[in-house]
């Protein structure tokens, strides 16, 4: 889906690009080691909504926001991708290190620098203090989830801190917003023109990790630290979720209640609210009358969006659970648990979290392929992404699947036969993935094997409040696209299969252009309907649908008919299959090709991308549509 | 002295010194596996690898190829 990560932006002052002036903040960077919560902080400070979940690494570029959530919207703070140290061995972590150090084209210098630390792991992660302070910027510290530590029985003292950092440290939360007047105070002192104090503390040698370790522990020991309780739940959920028999059980028996819920639970309230659309759509219809307004408004343009329309509550689901994978932490799990599989085709685990993310949309995943470090894995990464069953891909999967397929059971209730054909396609994609991933590996992407590193965050659970906000935003991304791109594409076609005036769909404009292609399309069982969809799918994958809502509607043979009726009436089953494996392997999203452009930095990946998926769709589709009309009947 | 990917579940040690390529090396040292650190090996994946430690109270999974580069010395029960 094209605009999925688009997060608002702000309008950067101008004066916040120049150069520092001593003593005067404009810019202030949120620091902090990966998983310390600085864009829970961020949404917070800011009143934005960047991505948050429960594994190290989600943010992977530089946000900027306004600090009007605590009243200083002349202020600009960035949120920038978690680090370990100012080594960058990541690219989200040279992202960070650039902005700090001024080098990054288009972002401000920070002028000041809110250093958030979790204090449940406050011994390590007062490291990476060391190389901040001595980046000599007015800094303050943030102990942040400090409610969560003294709950636990931890404890530290703050006052003795910022005296041994030479710096004020604040206890805050984060998630509950306490103790964030500090953050004003702290601000409010240091816009004042100061004198460099005349320092001061005694850092350790820059770049030595075995030094600022020593000066950690003993900053920690000499302030009281004292570490809370680990979680007692995440041992005990590990215990069986990371099981050599228990955890691949659990993990394959929640892939597949998934596909169960989305038709169980999602296909009654899509049909609702078709029936709901569908009968405003006629209500509205008699009150114009016939004439070329009605064709245009409800024919044309209604029964194209609401057709893609109808899709929104599984898609809703769809996210919610991956909303709950992302923010319990079980997302690391699954990379860890992946983590042999993925080294077979000569990946790591870490390759494993974008390409669960890519169920949700390719170009947030394809972003955070930044977190692997070596550049040829992720390109491999970033390469076979798009196989993955995006939600994109629902619409035509659930219309095809829902027209075609009968629901047999096959495992009782639980699990039946239409769940079964889209399990399988989302397997489809997946094996696709492994074995292109394979291929590069093994030919124009090769390497010696780079280490697996990845730190698992204690388990969470998901609040209502961010699974919410996740849906929430996806819906409005979900009703902004049908509003926009689908509803241009189907007035333009509804004017295009209506010239030149008076002529019937076949002889129209689209009718020719759909019957100068159909001998291509011909033998993978597609009707020249069809192969307008996949042209005008090539924008984004989810406007197939609402194009043939538009053709068939415009089409008098099946205009009384709905969207499955129609296409029953009008394609076989070969046919159908084929056109859903034709878009399980196929590259049609102009979004994923621009976002793979810009990771690469070069238009020759998303070109050979694009070759080889739709070479790749076409061959399946074709193998598919002659198997099943020579073999099924 | 022994490498890390010796060591059984449950085990706890000191380490010593990583045998790894300077990049990785210090990544690794920065997210906690610095000399004197005390590590405790937590359980395995599924699949029998990587392997996950404990280390300043964070968890960190390795394979067997990295952990076999970290050399540690066992560590006696109750110096914690």
């Amino acid at each position: 889906m094209s605009d999925c990560c688009s997060t608002d932006t702000i309008e950067l002052p101008a004066e916040s690009l120049t150069p520092r002036v001593a003593g005067k903040i404009r810019t202030v960077a949120l620091v902090g080691p990966p998983n310390s919560g600085k864009s829970t902080l961020f949404n917070r400070l800011t009143g934005l909504r960047q991505k948050v979940a429960n594994y190290p690494g989600v943010t992977v570029e530089q946000h900027f926001g306004k600090l009007s959530g605590i009243g200083r919207s002349d202020l600009v703070l960035i949120d920038l991708p978690g680090i370990y140290s100012l080594d960058s061995y990541s690219e989200d972590a040279r992202v960070a290190v650039d902005v700090l150090h001024g080098n990054m084209p288009g972002s401000p210098v920070p002028d000041a620098v809110l250093l958030v630390l979790d204090s449940l792991h406050l011994r390590r992660q007062l490291m990476l203090a060391a190389p901040i302070l001595a980046l000599n910027l007015p800094t303050l510290v943030l102990l942040n989830m400090s409610d969560l530590m003294e709950t636990r029985g931890g404890e530290v003292d703050s006052l003795a801190l910022a005296q041994e950092l030479g710096v004020p440290v604040a206890k805050i939360s984060g998630s509950r917003g306490t103790g964030l007047d500090s953050i004003t105070h702290f601000l409010n002192r240091k816009s004042e023109p100061t004198l460099p104090s005349a320092n001061r503390l005694e850092l350790p040698v820059v770049g030595n990790a075995r030094s600022y370790r020593q000066w950690a522990t003993g900053i920690s020991t000499r302030t009281k630290y004292k570490a809370p309780l680990s979680s007692e739940w995440t041992q005990k959920l590990d215990r069986v979720l990371l099981n050599r028999i228990a955890g691949p059980i659990l993990f394959l028996a929640v892939v597949i209640s998934v596909f169960q819920v989305v038709f169980s639970i999602g296909q009654p309230l899509s049909d609702g609210l078709g029936s709901v659309l569908n009968a405003v759509g006629d209500k509205v219809g008699t009150l114009l009358g016939t004439g070329w307004l009605e064709s245009l408004l409800i024919d044309g343009i209604w029964k194209g969006v609401a057709s893609v329309l109808v899709f929104l509550p599984q898609i809703l689901l769809l996210f919610l659970f991956i909303g709950v994978l992302e923010d319990s932490g079980y997302l690391a799990r699954a990379a860890l648990i992946a983590d042999r599989m993925m080294r077979s085709i000569g990946l790591n685990g870490k390759a494993f979290i974008p390409l669960l993310s890519a169920y949700a949309c390719a170009v947030p995943a394809i972003m955070a392929t930044r977190t692997i470090e070596n550049k040829r894995d992720r390109f491999a990464t970033i390469l076979v992404t798009p196989f993955m069953t995006c939600s994109a891909r629902l619409p035509i999967y659930i219309l095809i699947i829902s027209a075609f397929i009968p629901n047999k059971p096959i495992l009782g209730d639980f699990f039946g036969m239409k769940a079964a054909v889209m399990l399988s396609l989302y397997l489809l994609g997946f094996l696709a993935a492994l074995v292109t991933a394979r291929l590069l590996k093994s030919s124009i992407l090769k390497t010696s094997t780079a280490p697996f590193i990845l730190e698992l965050p204690q388990y969470r659970l998901p609040t209502l409040r961010s699974l919410g906000l996740r849906v929430v935003d996806r819906g409005k991304v979900f009703l902004k696209q049908a509003g926009t791109i689908i509803l241009c594409v189907t007035v333009v076609l509804w004017i295009l299969s209506h010239i030149p005036f008076h002529s019937d769909l076949p002889g129209s404009v689209v009718g020719h252009v759909g019957q100068w292609i159909e001998p291509v399309i011909r033998p993978l069982g597609f009707n020249w309907k069809i192969g307008i969809g996949l042209l005008s799918s090539i924008v984004a994958r989810e406007v197939i649908v609402g194009t043939l809502g538009t053709l068939y509607g415009a089409d008098p043979a099946t205009q009384s008919l709905n969207l499955q009726a129609a296409l029953r009436h009008d394609l076989t089953l070969g046919g159908a299959l084929a056109l859903v494996v034709f878009f399980a392997f196929a590259m049609q999203c102009t979004s994923t090709m621009a976002i793979v452009k810009r990771e690469t930095n070069s238009w020759k990946w998303p070109a050979l991308q694009f070759v080889y998926m739709t070479g790749l769709a076409y061959i399946a589709a074709l193998a598919t549509n002659q198997i099943v009309t020579h073999f099924v009947r | 002295m022994k490498a890390l990917s010796e060591l059984n579940i449950g085990a706890m040690a000191v380490v010593e010194s990583l045998d790894l390529p300077e990049e990785v090396g210090h990544h690794l040292m920065h997210m906690g596996f610095t000399p004197d650190a005390r590590v405790v090996v937590l359980r395995r994946a599924p699949a029998g690898d990587p392997t996950v430690y404990a280390i300043d109270g964070f968890e960190i999974a390795l394979r067997r190829d990295t952990a076999r580069a970290i050399r540690v010395r066992l560590a006696e029960e109750g110096t914690r």
